[in-house]
């Protein structure tokens, strides 16, 4: 640990942590700095899903148009988020380990992951869309349905992929020895993140709007 | 230039007791989907479980758990202040509810 002595004006001589050579809570910058963009970002989230709350509540029409099949699939989606969150976990444990080609390895299977999240997200869209959803109408009820439900997918959908392609760069670097174990664990970070969204997102959208029989 | 904390780690095991228990409570807010709940009670159950699979991710893995308190106490009252202040709106939007009922 570095300190250096510190003497205040009272005159006392005394080892500080404001003399510099600390980190706050004991944890590398990059960390910190994930951290704290990650808070913005849940707010961000959170703005979005209290607003599509506010008008859902406002509204006596609200559309709950999901069958079962797309339950389903959002549970499947759900899934393999979790898993790929899982897999995520054991490439910042292989990192930490020293364990080169099992970061890559373990990196690559989250990219999968995230990949095939969209996959079927976008197939999702594409079904609604044919079915007459747009920004501003859908074919059962309140318009803003389309608007609130493209616009928090869309958004969460949007950092997947940003996430992929994040994590491609951390893999690519760490198999030719660029990155450190720090790297891979914040870039986890922000996977678990998106992850954690979607814990919300799931519910919110889809389960509160399920076709009940 | 800094000081790393004692990077005590979540055995592989805590990993997959924690993903599993995140699936199992998927499963279970999928069933009470189905269920005839009263929307609220819905609302409440799913947001309640929700928390808790938040808190598990943050938790673990995340790594929070074994991080300095301080960072802890620092992310997490800021954020919870922040999202309790939106719930501000909520009143409005059941005054435009009530209004619609005309």
């Amino acid at each position: 640990m570095a300190s250096r002595e510190a003497t205040g004006d009272l005159g006392t001589t005394r080892e500080s942590v404001w003399s510099g050579g600390a980190s706050p809570y004991a944890v590398p910058s990059k960390k910190l700095g994930m951290w704290l963009f990650i808070v913005s970002d849940a707010i961000t989230f959170s703005a979005l899903l209290i607003a599509y709350a506010f008008v859902r509540v406002a509204s006596a029409t609200w559309p709950m148009p999901f069958e079962w099949p797309s339950i389903l699939n959002a549970t499947i989606m759900t899934v393999i988020l979790l898993s790929s969150s899982l897999t995520m976990v054991l490439g910042v444990h292989a990192a930490k380990t020293g364990n080169r080609k099992g970061v890559v390895g373990w990196l690559l299977a989250t990219m999968c992951g995230g990949i095939l999240f969209d996959v079927l997200h976008l197939r999702e869209w594409l079904g609604l869309i044919n079915e007459g959803v747009t920004l501003f109408k859908n074919p059962w009820g309140d318009p803003q349905f389309g608007a609130a439900f493209f616009s928090l997918t869309g958004l969460h959908m949007t950092h997947v992929t940003i996430g992929v392609v994040y994590l491609g760069v951390i893999a690519w670097g760490t198999s030719r020895g660029k990155y450190t174990s720090d790297d891979v664990e914040v870039s986890g970070l922000y996977w678990h993140f998106v992850d954690l969204v979607w814990m919300f997102i799931f519910p919110l959208v889809y389960l509160m709007s399920n076709k009940m029989a | 230039m800094h000081e790393a904390a004692e990077h005590v780690e979540a055995s592989k095991r805590t990993f997959f007791f924690v993903w599993g228990w995140l699936l199992a409570i998927t499963g279970l807010e999928v069933v009470l989907a189905y269920q005839h709940l009263a929307i609220k009670v819905m609302l409440t159950v799913l947001m309640m479980l929700s928390i808790v699979k938040a808190t598990l991710i943050i938790s673990y893995f995340m790594h929070l758990r074994y991080e300095r308190r301080s960072l802890a106490w620092t992310l997490m009252p800021a954020l919870v202040f922040v999202v309790g202040m939106m719930f501000i709106v909520f009143p409005d939007s059941l005054r435009a509810l009530l209004m619609r009922a005309h």
